[in-house]
């Protein structure tokens, strides 16, 4: 048959193209554009270059917040993927028990992020707040406002608490395929517990463990709205992340130019760190 | 010597396996035959001791290990699934039962070596499961079993996800694997086929009991009771329910078959008389082959041979016939029998009478 030639394919992939362009596309290139120029309002522009880049490069403000997103999602990694692996291998696979697990894991993904953010400024408050007051009241000093390390916890804390659950319930999807003969054929050798989850669990549970890791590196990386609303980047600066100190420089100081670079070296670094992570873990994978 | 007594097992009102007695000899390979949920699996859990029997014991050697812990008793099984260990190698897959049980490095890679090169793994040492075929995944399976020299080994229909060839292949070298070891194999599968090619001694399941148990062979030729026999064949038997009446079988009054010799001496009354497809033909196979009418309802063509379905006397037949017989639907065709297969088994559904005629396995 004669094949027919006709441009009516465009159409088909228009809408597609079209949003592309206005959500992403046109997004980034505003970006960009503001990244190598500068304002003073009136829309006149002149041309910076890389000016704005090497100020935002060269500022200690970057390095500083750069190096609390890394400790953070560090420790937030180190925390969530153990212990999420831990509640999911203790969950019940049968029986009543598991719509109950579920529903319950799922219930603080259901949260905002900003309500999360507001449930647990409150809740830290030393004069009202249940936690604050229950802490402050037994002697514990704490105070999420002027001490460095209490905003620190309450920020894990809380991170540990919205988003432990999706690695749980990915944990758990792993573990559920694993066909029952495994761990029969685990019995019948004789091997451990231990042995069970290194060499039967682990190994099952590797997809879904690289997905959570990325997924929560890249949120943990991300954080904005949770230091926003607790902490507001305090005390001091030492909960200003990235995207904190992003804001701060945009809206704040309205500062577009620096602001348009800071965002796109903020891209770059984790568009670079999850590629890093994705090729280091899917080739461990294909090699052993 | 494994000894099933009396056991039943009980999984809250559903009876998985109700009172069994079985008796396996060391060195003997024995077939569980039976359809999907007839029990092979649970009787052969009952049998390694992942499951506990409801009541009844089970002894080996004489001595009673109904309590005992699988890792406690000498045993190895292989599943439907191929069942290996993801992260380690062929190698590491197969030398892990010996790991567990502390053997010495030289042991171990001797018997690795020895089993891979058995089971053709012997290139494939150094892959991981994942990068194995079903075929070879399944024989490093078979080949850790094999290392573990464990008294009592049970097959879980292992070749049932294997293709067609594979399937052929490895069932021809696992009796000589079978042969070689003094242990009590223990194989379940769904296909009689598969029985009659390994051998050994077979039991035959329905519904979670065993309905005989005996040398393979004999099972399918004088099978005990319509169950076995028909648990026992593929294609499906072919019965009809008669009335002997002095020298004929009649149905509604009307003569049907001619009784044969070895049935003679049965007492007149109500049977369902029973053969292979393959005892039905569409030429005369000899003279004393009886004639009946029968009408097509499909012709199905496998290869070289055709499985001709037929309506006879109010019953539906399969017949096994060799070459391409591709006869439209509705003809109305003479068929021959030949009654010396014929079984008879009585209302109670136990064979009744004279053992049918001594004969090879034609087509099994």
């Amino acid at each position: 048959m004669e094949k027919t030639w006709n441009n009516k394919a465009w159409f088909m992939v228009l809408p597609v193209l079209v949003l592309v362009a206005f959500s992403a596309v046109i997004p980034l290139m505003t970006v960009v554009n503001y990244s190598v120029q500068d304002t003073f309002g009136n829309n006149q522009f002149f041309w910076a270059g890389t000016d704005w880049f090497i100020q935002v490069l060269q500022s200690d403000r970057f390095w500083d917040a750069l190096t609390r997103n890394l400790i953070f999602s560090g420790i937030i990694l180190a925390i969530e993927i153990p212990l999420g692996i831990l509640i999911a291998l203790n969950m019940p696979k049968t029986g009543l028990g598991v719509p109950f697990c579920l529903v319950f894991m799922s219930l603080p993904l259901l949260i905002p992020w900003n309500v999360v953010g507001t449930i647990w400024q409150v809740f830290g408050r030393v004069d009202i707040g249940l936690l604050g007051y229950t802490l402050d009241a037994i002697g514990i000093p704490y105070n999420y406002v002027n001490n460095v390390f209490d905003a620190w916890v309450t920020l894990i804390v809380m991170d540990i608490w919205h988003w432990t659950s999706l690695v749980v319930l990915l944990c758990y999807a792993g573990l559920v395929s694993i066909p029952d003969a495994y761990y029969q054929a685990a019995k019948i050798d004789g091997a451990s517990r231990w042995a069970v989850f290194r060499y039967i669990q682990l190994p099952k549970m590797k997809r879904v463990l690289l997905i959570a890791f990325l997924l929560r590196f890249m949120d943990s990386f991300m954080i904005y709205t949770e230091p926003f609303v607790v902490t507001g980047g305090g005390p001091g600066n030492a909960t200003t992340f990235l995207s904190i100190d992003l804001v701060k420089t945009a809206i704040g100081q309205f500062d577009l130019g620096p602001a348009a670079a800071l965002s796109l070296i903020y891209f770059l670094i984790i568009l670079l760190l999850s590629w890093i992570f994705y090729t280091v873990m899917t080739n461990s994978d294909a090699q052993s | 010597m494994l000894e099933l007594k009396n056991i039943t097992k009980v999984v809250g009102a559903d009876t998985h396996i109700h009172s069994t007695d079985l008796v396996l000899e060391r060195g003997s390979l024995n077939v569980l035959l039976g359809p999907t949920l007839s029990g092979k699996t649970s009787l052969m859990r009952l049998m390694a001791g992942l499951d506990k029997p409801t009541t009844g014991t089970i002894s080996f050697d004489g001595k009673d290990v109904t309590g005992v812990r699988v890792q406690d008793r000498s045993v190895a099984m292989v599943y439907q699934q191929f069942i290996n260990y993801p992260a380690m190698t062929v190698y590491e897959n197969i030398a892990s039962p010996m790991r567990i049980s502390g053997k010495d490095a030289a042991t171990i890679d001797r018997e690795v070596r020895k089993a891979a090169e058995l089971m053709k793994l012997t290139p494939y040492l150094e892959r991981t499961p994942l990068n194995l075929s079903g075929g070879q995944q399944q024989r490093t399976a078979l080949a850790r079993a094999i290392v573990k020299n464990a008294s009592l080994v049970l097959l879980d229909e292992p070749l049932a996800n294997l293709d067609y060839k594979l399937r052929e292949e490895l069932r021809e070298e696992l009796p000589k694997l079978f042969a070689a070891a003094g242990s009590i194999f223990v194989y379940a599968t769904t296909e009689p086929q598969e029985a009659l090619l390994l051998g050994g001694h077979t039991a035959t399941m329905h519904q979670g009991r065993i309905s005989q148990f005996g040398p393979t062979i004999s099972v399918y030729r004088k099978p005990a009771d319509i169950v076995t026999a028909k648990t026992f064949a593929d294609p499906p038997l072919n019965t009809l329910d008669v009335v002997k009446s002095g020298n004929t079988f009649e149905r509604g009054g009307l003569s049907v078959l001619p009784v044969p010799a070895h049935l003679a001496g049965i007492a007149d009354g109500a049977y369902t008389i029973a053969f292979h497809p393959h005892h039905l033909s569409l030429a005369r196979p000899h003279d004393t082959a009886a004639t009946l009418k029968a009408r097509i309802i499909i012709s199905e063509i496998a290869g070289s041979e055709s499985f001709i379905h037929v309506d006879c006397a109010g019953s539906r037949w399969v017949m096994l016939e060799h070459g391409i017989h591709d006869i439209e639907p509705d003809t109305a065709i003479e068929l021959f029998i030949d009654t010396r297969h014929l079984m008879a088994f009585g209302p109670d559904g136990r064979a009744i009478g004279g053992s049918a005629a001594s004969q090879t396995v034609r087509g099994a």
